[in-house]
């Protein structure tokens, strides 16, 4: 951001939010000067994602909405399961909402995220899907999304407060409604655990004993794959947020310290003491391989977001997918462990502003951002496609399994939340030849010095000119 | 244009820019109308080649001069001279040299293995033998199957636990496997190969149908002088061939300068895998939104594909006016 | 271009015919021969594997090799249900169709105006006909890069009138263009594919054309036709070799193409069968058994091409070799 700007947006009095049903006061805003970190302290301070408070009934206006007509949504959920739940609620949209034609624009994640900036400068589709955090703000303070207050209005008592900062812009107005979230954890198959005796490792000592008992039990005790660049992040967020805790890791991710910073190269010494303990030629993987590492039993844990069931359903079967659980990334005995903090990434749909048909359909598309705000339309959709928890208050968790039941409830306890990694910083900088390629580079030669490497990445850092 | 519809055989030679049908020593004035359909049929052509080409190419140019993020208009406050070059150049960018050194080792590559086993299989087909139109198909194959595809068979083959290789010689079961892919000192390589597959084909056709045009007199007449196989190919035949030399050097360097499918297909291009052309991409169309920075780096890839492409013209615009 | 430089005519396109002179000095077997013969067996082994080990794969259940791993027997058999669920579930006979749409335009536009222009300049002497056949072919020689991000630009701001739609189930067929651009529509990666080839199809016919005697224009003239009548009902038809060798050629150049329908096509179901491909891939596919199936039905096309017309396949390569 530039600078100079700053002023225009003075900082708001101190607030705090109190966690639902534990009375827990929190700081909304943390002591740090950039906006960007209020906003994302905004939503990451909030142990607020318990989904169980719900018993408010969403009060629904249909001043804003219309029936009827038309729309379009633009859709990154291109695996076939997801894809056929999205399908099945917009059907359930069209008539609930008087027959409004819904055109669903479906391009895959990648892809889609990749041009998501020519995407919403060209010809967007009404509604897109999207992520919230910096990912959000960004296109929102580029003006390229539409504030939907009225819609957060009519919405807003089905959701906790936690959900609500993550989906405000940088000028205070809503830009997003949330639908879903997931943890990022430690992955295992019970059968596994049980048939070798072990038992779920609470600190960073007994982590590594257990990663050398597997070894020596002819198992790869951490899949891990990073083909794709983003997966190693992962493991970043999550040793950054143990050993330097919350404020630092989100200070980092906007540029307020500096990557040359020792407790960068605490991560990374941390990081090389589990590398070897990784799947073979992990940068040569995908994400999909190495979860199969895992389902076939060739692995003993994976540290991914939930959605790696989607895969034990794919190429597992319903049995495989009730051996999966996992247990919190361990502690490392630093100070910040009691933070519990983790990445819980939250999915949102955003309405376009350069849509070509929007002005006729704007109705049309805040009816359905007001459908999709429902837990019934939520849990719908969860039912079909699991790996990713409703965020309405009123989804119904009679339907959960155990593992979306223990997932929600790692995220309540935590207390600090983080998006992850390439959704908390700005994009050029966690893109494929920024953060990807650094982290890849790292990875190739844990136990060398990162000095030099730190400083490329913060010589790389301070080259990016204003966003 | 010529106000004169007359056909006059004596007319002296041609006005600038007049059209007239060439004859040794007459020329014949066409009509107003022929004229006009003559410079459509030119023009429009042309309007579309400048517009769609040629005015992107020099608004790279000038977006090289900018910080454009790519959103909204281009404002003065955006020019920022040469500092985007600056910063390539000196280093800035980690990944600027990387790529410029990924670009060098695949016309290396190309120029010094792939061309010549190309040019090795012409010359071994471009003879009376049975099977040489089998030969010629199998190797030709890959010319026409497109990079996407060629990208996934050779995943197929470099996968580092599914893939062929390392299953076939055993190093999945013992532990030893190479990550073919994902090693940064290797995968270049192994993305060679595959773009090897593809390309040796293609110079093998090219070479062979210049050999098969190589007057068959020369050959006799080596012999005749007592050299061998190889003797007459380098003494005899390669240096008649050389304006196909020319052509083929300069079209294995466009394809190693225009690299980008296999790279980007196997891992967007990071990784070892860094290309100028992925570069470009991933700055300026991505959402990274670096679109001046990307520019300089388009503006940079344009100079160096100059070089090939004036020699290619000026090798092509001597056939064209002999 | 190589037949051309080495100065033949196009009667006798060098790969079209038969090896010149039989140079096969004694009888019987020569051990030159033999070695030359497993060398060549060898590599052509080599060059055949690939494809290979991608139809063996593919014709492999996912069950079987996760047992077995990759390189072993097929002890699960051997069907064409990777095939099969590829067809039907990534929608394949739609992408087919999307090509299609592309590809068939795109070659005839491309003849036309590529004759045309070739036509001009090489039957006619005017002071810029060589600068423009190098505008042509210097345009087609850039790398595509270097113009993607104006092209982009321009693609958004260019008003398309939008007519109506040819609907054939669920693929629909814009005219021109269903958002009013040149963006994301079929006829916009069209228009790219044509300006872009032409510079390539101009230089190759323009070097076959050369080769026709300017007298039979010349004479035309005399005769009083005009010269759309020359180009189409005499230059034209003497061409038809050099346009059956690009017309193969320029389709799998197009078919074959991924970059352009990355970036100018954003909506999913509009994207050929190579760009959709390669997304499909890491997100539907979740084997390579399937990566496969999918990789070699998107090549029917091209090999099927390269198989009956390898004559005009190979004949467009060594007249134009400026791409590949």
């Amino acid at each position: 951001m530039d600078e100079s700007r700053e002023d225009e947006f003075p900082r708001r009095p101190d607030r705090r939010i109190t966690v639902p049903h534990t009375g827990v006061d929190l700081p909304l805003d943390l002591d740090l000067t950039r906006r960007d970190i209020l906003k994302i302290a905004g939503y990451g301070s909030l142990a607020a994602f318990i989904a169980a408070c719900g018993g408010s009934n969403p009060t629904t206006s249909t001043s804003v909405t219309a029936t009827g007509g038309k729309m379009s949504l633009g859709s990154y959920q291109s695996d076939s399961v997801p894809k056929k739940a999205l399908a099945d609620l917009v059907t359930a949209f069209q008539s609930a909402n008087g027959g409004t034609k819904v055109t669903v624009n479906t391009v895959d994640h990648g892809t889609f995220q990749n041009q998501i900036t020519s995407y919403l400068q060209g010809t967007p589709e009404d509604v897109f899907t999207w992520f919230s955090g910096h990912r959000m703000r960004f296109f929102a303070s580029k003006g390229l999304a539409t504030p939907i207050d009225d819609v957060w209005n009519a919405v807003k008592s089905n959701y906790t407060e936690g959900f609500a900062n993550s989906v405000k812009g940088d000028d205070g107005h809503v830009y997003a409604v949330p639908t879903s979230y997931y943890p990022w954890a430690v992955f295992y198959r019970k059968d596994v655990f049980a048939q070798h005796n072990y038992t779920v490792p609470t600190n960073w000592d007994d982590f590594k004993a257990l990663c050398a008992k597997m070894k020596t039990d002819g198992l790869i005790p951490i899949a891990f794959a990073d083909k794709d660049g983003w997966p190693a992040m992962g493991t970043f967020d999550i040793l950054n947020l143990r050993l330097n805790g919350y404020d630092f890791h989100v200070g980092l991710c906007t540029g307020q310290q500096k990557w040359t910073d020792p407790k960068v190269t605490s991560v990374f010494k941390k990081w090389a003491e589990i590398t070897p303990y990784y799947s073979p030629a992990f940068a040569g993987l995908t994400w999909q391989q190495a979860a199969d590492q895992l389902l076939r039993k060739q692995a003993g844990m994976y540290l991914l977001g939930l959605f790696v069931s989607q895969e034990f359903l794919a190429s597992g079967s319903a049995a495989d997918l009730g051996q999966l659980d996992f247990f919190p990334f361990p502690h490392v005995g630093s100070p910040y462990d009691a933070e519990e903090a983790l990445d819980a990434p939250i999915d949102v749909y955003m309405v376009t502003k350069k849509s070509p048909s929007l002005s006729s359909d704007t109705g049309q598309a805040k009816a359905f951002m007001e459908y999709i705000a429902k837990g019934s339309v939520q849990t719908q959709y969860f039912v079909e496609s699991p790996g990713a928890i409703p965020t309405a208050n009123d989804a119904d968790q009679s339907k959960y399994d155990p593992l979306t039941k223990k997932a929600a409830d790692i995220v309540s306890k935590a207390k600090k939340i983080t998006q992850f990694f390439d959704r908390d910083s700005r994009p050029d900088f966690a893109g494929p030849n920024g953060m990807q390629q650094f982290l890849l580079k790292y990875l190739a030669n844990p136990t060398s010095d990162t000095m030099s490497l730190q400083t490329s990445m913060q010589s790389f850092w301070d080259s990016l000119g204003p966003e | 244009m010529a106000r004169t519809t007359s056909i006059s055989p004596a007319a002296p030679a041609p006005e600038a820019g007049e059209l007239v049908a060439t004859g040794r020593g007459r020329y014949h004035v066409l009509t107003r109308y022929d004229r006009r359909v003559l410079a459509l049929m030119v023009g429009i052509p042309l309007l579309l080649d400048v517009v769609l080409i040629w005015w992107p190419t020099f608004s790279s140019i000038f977006l090289s001069l900018t910080n454009w993020d790519g959103v909204g208009d281009v404002t003065p406050q955006n020019f920022i001279g040469l500092k985007n070059y600056q910063f390539l150049l000196s280093g800035g960018y980690f990944q600027f040299w990387p790529a410029v050194a990924h670009n060098f080792i695949w016309l290396a590559w190309l120029t010094f293995i792939a061309t010549p086993l190309g040019i090795f299989f012409a010359v071994l087909l471009d003879r009376d033998m049975r099977g040489s139109r089998i030969y010629q198909s199998v190797f030709y194959l890959p010319v026409v199957l497109s990079l996407v595809v060629v990208g996934f068979i050779w995943e197929l083959q470099f996968g580092p636990t599914e893939g062929f290789i390392n299953n076939a010689f055993g190093l999945v079961k013992s532990g030893h496997i190479i990550d073919w892919l994902g090693n940064p000192r290797i995968n270049l390589f192994a993305v060679l190969v595959a773009a090897s597959w593809r390309h040796v084909g293609y110079m093998m056709v090219i070479y062979l149908a210049g050999l098969k045009s190589v007057d068959p007199t020369l050959r006799e007449a080596a012999k005749v002088d007592g050299a061998n196989e190889v003797q007459t190919f380098f003494r005899v035949v390669f240096p008649v061939m050389a304006p196909i030399n020319t052509v083929i050097v300069v079209l294995t360097t466009i394809e190693s300068l225009r690299a980008f499918d296999l790279a980007f297909i196997i891992n967007q291009g990071k990784n070892g895998l860094e290309l100028l052309s992925i570069l470009i991409t991933n700055n300026s169309i991505s959402e990274s939104t670096r679109v001046g920075f990307g520019s300089a780096i388009a503006v940079i890839l344009l100079v160096i594909s100059l070089g090939p492409i004036i020699a290619f013209l000026s090798q092509a615009m001597r056939t064209v006016r002999s | 271009m190589s037949a051309i430089a080495s100065g033949t005519a196009p009667s006798d396109r060098a790969a079209l015919r038969p090896a010149h002179l039989p140079r096969r000095a004694g009888k019987g077997i020569r051990p030159g021969r033999v070695i030359l013969h497993a060398f060549l067996i060898a590599m052509t082994a080599l060059w055949v594997f690939p494809l290979f080990w991608a139809v063996y794969s593919s014709l492999r259940p996912i069950s079987d090799t996760v047992k077995n791993g990759y390189v072993s027997w097929p002890a699960g058999g051997l069907s064409l249900d990777n095939y099969r669920t590829f067809w039907t579930e990534a929608d394949l006979p739609y992408f087919y169709a999307n090509t299609l749409v592309i590809v068939v335009p795109s070659v005839i536009l491309i003849l036309l105006l590529a004759s045309m222009v070739a036509f001009a300049c090489t039957q006619f002497s005017w002071r810029f006909n060589v600068t423009v056949l190098m505008i042509f072919t210097a345009g087609n020689l850039l790398p595509p890069q270097v113009i993607i991000v104006p092209l982009y630009h321009i693609y958004l701001s260019t008003p398309i009138p939008s007519f109506t739609e040819l609907d054939v189930g669920r693929f629909a067929f814009p005219f021109f263009s269903d958002n009013n651009l040149l963006y994301d529509q079929y006829i916009g990666i069209m228009l790219i594919h044509v300006v872009f080839q032409t510079g390539f199809a101009t230089f190759v016919l323009s070097n076959y054309m050369k080769t026709i005697s300017k007298e039979i224009t010349e004479s035309a003239i005399m005769d009083g036709a005009h010269v759309l009548r020359i180009w189409w009902n005499i230059v034209l038809p003497l061409c038809r070799p050099a346009l059956a060798a690009m017309a193969t050629l320029l389709f799998t150049f197009i078919y074959n193409d991924f970059f352009w329908a990355l970036i100018l096509l954003k909506t999913g179901d509009k994207r050929p069968i190579t760009s959709a491909l390669n997304n499909l891939q890491g997100e539907f596919f979740s084997n390579n058994n399937l990566i496969a199936a999918g990789a070699l039905l998107a090549a029917v096309p091209p090999i099927l091409i390269y198989i009956f017309l390898q004559k005009q396949f190979i004949a467009g390569l060594t007249l134009g070799s400026t791409k590949g």
